[in-house]
């Protein structure tokens, strides 16, 4: 189980195959919470990724050292601390987006994404991989809270990183035909809690129909069976022949 | 022999009643309230009408389409969420709330969960209750050339202005297009009751566990004319008669309806009293329609045979 792994196939694992936000359903109280805009969705991934990098990095140096019962508290903290490290950082260097996120920075401690990578892979492989596996993760976590602040900030207040989008198109389309600008009205409901969650439902479900297109074509035939709910790469079923990897 | 001995397995009682029979009924019951509303209103209201329970039966329609379903339902219970919605919205409201409403309606909350009799919300309230929360100040406006006023229930809330009851029951106030006039609806609502579409339990035990209530705890006691107010005031009527009684989203066992009703009338007495806005009727039966699974398996009555009441349970 502890064979070397490739890192280019663990960060593109955590990336796209076991995206945590939309395969593996991994963190969703931040990824519903602080995804009021595309830029809070942004930082939120950047803060987490940083911590899941260095957390995975030290949980693999010490995973001989840490006695298995007491291994849990161990990497509480660990994590413990770099989160204190990344949030004084933040406050000092970019206090907007620390007062934008507030409780939910130190929640990064308890955020299931980086103790489950820290229990599930940090734990069990060498550093390299480790490595890899945090980038990956916290990088596909980045973009799956990217987008949904996106979409979520389109639809609920007509902009896109603070840019008016849907006002400057409307009015575009609008001079060209001479006629007065529209104002669009936000759908309010997007920004605040159920927002979220139709947002989130809804992109998942694309990324399931885009999987499920691609293997009917025969591309890409892995994915995670449903209802396994654990990742391919700790993995001890040998039968299962929706294994991405030759372990 | 064998063609006269025909035996088949039950039911045996054969009626006439459809899905689409009984939406069809619906419909009609709600045409005495929509047509005052239309009176009432204006012209907007009649375009809003008409925009809503198009855009319901055309989304229907399309999302068959693209998810390749049959399409064996006949157009009255498709335009009948769409109605519904339509009555619950404000009269001047611009003609895209209505189309953003019904794609709503339609799509998330009735479609995605598998479609007529598979969803756990009344549509209408689900997209009734998405528009208040986006579109706040439009959906609150009521004003409209008829009447610049506050709704009723406003006024019984702030206590500045006065309504007459008499204005209130034939319908001559400010509120959504269909909820003002009691008469009407009542008039709607007796056809249900005398076709058998709907009975009282859940209407009665809704608005008589809210009587209960305002006489406990809206402190000033029994104040007949207050009470008629309440009743007849906002969606109380249109919500206890046509939205409570929704086959799909009430729940199927008798004490689970008789729950139903009660829990209704208290969360929309809770809401109205000391709640921010006036009114409270459209969360209160949205709740309502999230419990109706919990209602229904704690008031599933025991099978014959299997002994006292506890005891079925081995």
């Amino acid at each position: 189980m502890n064979s070397e792994k490739k890192p280019m196939e663990v960060f593109i694992n955590g990336l796209i195959k076991e995206n945590p936000t939309f395969v593996l359903m991994l963190g969703m109280c931040p990824t519903l919470a602080v995804t009021t805009s595309a830029i809070n969705g942004m930082g939120m991934g950047l803060t987490t990724t940083v911590v899941l990098v260095l957390s995975n990095v030290i949980i693999s140096l010490l995973r001989n050292v840490i006695p298995n019962r007491v291994r849990i508290p161990a990497f509480i903290v660990i994590i413990a601390s770099f989160v204190t490290i990344v949030e004084l950082l933040l406050e000092g260097f970019i206090p907007s987006l620390y007062s934008a996120l507030g409780i939910y920075i130190p929640l990064i401690v308890v955020n299931c994404i980086i103790l489950g990578r820290a229990e599930a892979f940090a734990s069990k492989n060498p550093i390299i991989p480790s490595f890899f596996d945090g980038l990956g993760m916290g990088l596909g976590f980045t973009v799956a809270l990217t987008i949904i602040g996106a979409v979520r900030e389109l639809l609920g207040a007509g902009e896109i990183f603070g840019y008016a989008v849907i006002n400057n198109v409307l009015a575009g389309i609008c001079s060209v035909f001479g006629a007065e600008p529209i104002e669009y009205v936000p759908i309010s409901i997007f920004v605040l809690a159920p927002g979220a969650f139709f947002v989130l439902a809804a992109l998942t479900a694309t990324q399931n129909r885009i999987k499920r297109k691609r293997e009917e074509k025969g591309l890409n035939a892995d994915k995670i069976q449903s209802g396994c709910g654990s990742d391919c790469m700790n993995c001890d079923n040998n039968t299962c022949n929706h294994k991405f990897l030759d372990i | 022999m064998a063609s006269i001995l025909k035996v088949s397995s039950n039911p045996h009682i054969r009626s006439k009643a459809s899905t689409e029979r009984i939406m069809q009924y619906v419909v009609i019951a709600l045409l005495p309230a929509t047509l005052f509303g239309i009176f009432n209103f204006g012209l907007n209201a009649l375009l809003l009408v008409l925009v809503t329970v198009a855009t319901t039966v055309l989304t229907e329609y399309i999302y068959d389409r693209c998810m390749k379903k049959k399409n064996s339902i006949g157009d009255f219970s498709r335009s009948f969420s769409g109605l519904l919605l339509a009555l619950n919205l404000p009269p001047k409201a611009p003609l895209w709330i209505g189309i953003i409403g019904g794609v709503f309606a339609i799509v998330v909350v009735k479609m995605l969960f598998g479609g007529l009799g598979q969803n756990f919300m009344n549509p209408a309230l689900g997209a009734r209750c998405f528009l208040m929360i986006s579109f706040t100040s439009i959906m609150t406006n009521f004003e409209c050339d008829a009447y610049t006023g506050a709704t009723p229930l406003a006024v019984l809330k702030s206590g500045e202005g006065a309504v007459k009851l008499s204005d209130m029951i034939i319908g001559s106030t400010a509120g959504t297009i269909g909820e003002t006039s009691v008469i009407a609806i009542l008039l709607g609502a007796a056809f249900l009751l005398i076709t058998g579409v709907i009975d009282l339990k859940v209407p009665c035990s809704y608005i008589v566990s809210f009587v209960v209530f305002l006489l406990l705890f809206s402190g000033k006691g029994f104040d007949i004319e207050y009470i008629a107010m309440q009743l007849a005031g906002g969606g109380l009527m249109l919500g206890a008669f046509f939205m409570a009684t929704d086959y799909v989203t009430r729940p199927i066992t008798k004490n689970g309806q008789y729950v139903f009703g009660i829990f209704l009338g208290i969360m929309t007495g809770i809401f109205r009293l000391f709640g921010p806005s006036a009114e409270g009727v459209s969360y209160a039966i949205i709740l309502g329609n999230l419990l109706v699974p919990l209602i229904e398996r704690f008031t599933k009555p025991t099978a014959f045979g299997k002994g006292k009441k506890g005891g079925a349970r081995a």
